[in-house]
């Protein structure tokens, strides 16, 4: 149990520092966020309209940052190897990074993301539903990008593979989450597609690791 | 844990090409086997496949009484050119990392920075190491957390003559104590008693 905790401290201070960082990932998302208004036009009432959309988009435009990194360091330096034969099972340890990513990337965009809905102009009630988002959507992102950052390993440009195999996975939980933010702005019941985005975020929790340590074992053989 | 490795048969392939067949080897408590063979012929796959890295064509690894994958997971160490050490990060903070994660002893491994003489080291990045300082961290390693079987590979080579000495005392130790080792290497390695090269 140790073991498992001192990875997940060591990943999240390699997280923290890996061409993520908050500061990095947090600049990125409040950019992106800010070049909305100027190319859809300032006014507020059309901004308010798409503010939560456009929060939730970037969201997951920046859970991609620093994803390609999440195995490929540990391939290229050996620590893979050793990772893969030792008593914690490879599933588990690549959970622990995909957790670890998410602690200390994901976890704190979620905090960014209503403050960004609101200075475009989205109704402060909003903000706590799009917190919760955020949350569980994050943790989908972490988990699906997981699978593409390992299957992507070994290959030059990984980066952009890791993108182009993890967009469509994100698909899911943008169309839910976006949905509950829209039906709570209109006033409908929003809970069913906050419930599919938190059952998405927890069957890639459950089911994400072993497609990644499958995709690691055939990366090292 | 007490270990042997027999290796029957073996055949082993990388990328569609036939690296050798039928290899056997039969390694007992104590014993240090030097593995030889031109760039190439297979040394590294040897080791990986051991430690169950990479898949065989045919033939079987056995570790005696132990289960493989219990051998695997806590019986045996790797050290290959790549060391897994993360370069961002202080030494120290990666040895205590790999200690922990190999189920050592924070005296073993205190015991062993001090035996690598690593003490003004672990202070400074990994990326700060010359690849001499490296492969000591490295070693340190192994010995924070003792497993009987160390798969080694060019073990001596980023060493001074200083330190590739102090290392066979310590491989020597190592065999003393009942351990086996499994060492890819081009020169001769003085305390091998098996000796097997690898021919395609």
């Amino acid at each position: 149990m140790s073991a498992a905790l001192q990875l997940l401290r060591r990943e999240m201070a390699i997280a923290w520092g890996r061409g993520g960082g908050l500061m990095v990932t947090g600049g990125f998302f409040a950019g992106a966020t800010l070049l909305l208004p100027l190319a859809s036009g300032p006014e507020p009432e059309r901004l308010a309209q798409i503010a939560p959309g456009a929060a939730w988009t970037v969201l997951a435009l920046s859970a991609l940052l620093g994803l390609e990194r999440l195995f490929e360091r540990d391939y290229e330096d050996g620590a893979l190897d050793l990772m893969a034969h030792a008593a914690l099972p490879l599933e588990f340890t690549c959970a622990l990074k995909c957790l670890g990513h998410w602690l200390a990337t994901g976890a704190p965009l979620a905090l960014l993301a209503p403050l960004a809905a609101i200075a475009l102009g989205a109704s402060p009630a909003l903000a706590p539903l799009l917190f919760a988002c955020a949350l569980a959507g994050g943790l989908a992102f972490a988990f699906t990008g997981g699978i593409g950052a390992a299957l992507s390993l070994g290959a030059r440009r990984g980066g952009l593979l890791t993108a182009v195999i993890v967009l469509p996975l994100f698909v899911p939980p943008v169309i839910f989450g976006g949905g509950a933010l829209d039906a709570f702005t209109a006033g409908l019941p929003w809970r069913a597609g906050f419930a599919l985005l938190g059952a998405y975020a927890a069957a890639a929790v459950a089911l994400g690791p072993l497609a990644m340590a499958a995709a690691c074992r055939n990366a090292l053989s | 844990m007490t270990l042997s490795l027999h290796i029957e048969n073996l055949s082993l392939s990388r990328g569609g090409r036939r690296l050798f067949s039928g290899l056997e080897l039969r390694l007992e408590p104590g014993q240090a086997c030097a593995l030889t063979g031109a760039n190439g012929s297979g040394k590294t796959s040897l080791l990986r496949a051991v430690a169950g890295l990479c898949a065989i064509d045919s033939g079987h690894i056995a570790f005696g009484a132990a289960e493989p994958a219990a051998a695997r997971s806590t019986g045996l160490h790797l050290l290959g050119h790549l060391d897994g050490l993360k370069v961002s990060r202080t030494a120290g903070e990666e040895l205590v990392f790999w200690t922990g994660w190999q189920g050592g002893t924070a005296s073993a491994m205190e015991a062993a920075v001090r035996r690598l003489d690593l003490q003004r080291l672990l202070d400074l990045e990994v990326r700060r190491l010359s690849a001499g300082q490296r492969r000591r961290l490295a070693l340190a390693r192994l010995l924070s957390s003792p497993r009987p079987l160390w798969l080694l590979d060019e073990p001596l080579s980023p060493l001074d003559a200083q330190w590739r000495a102090k290392a066979l005392a310590i491989m020597a130790g190592h065999l003393t104590g009942g351990g086996l080792i499994l060492a890819a290497v081009h020169d001769p390695l003085p305390l091998a008693t098996l000796a097997l090269e690898i021919l395609p």
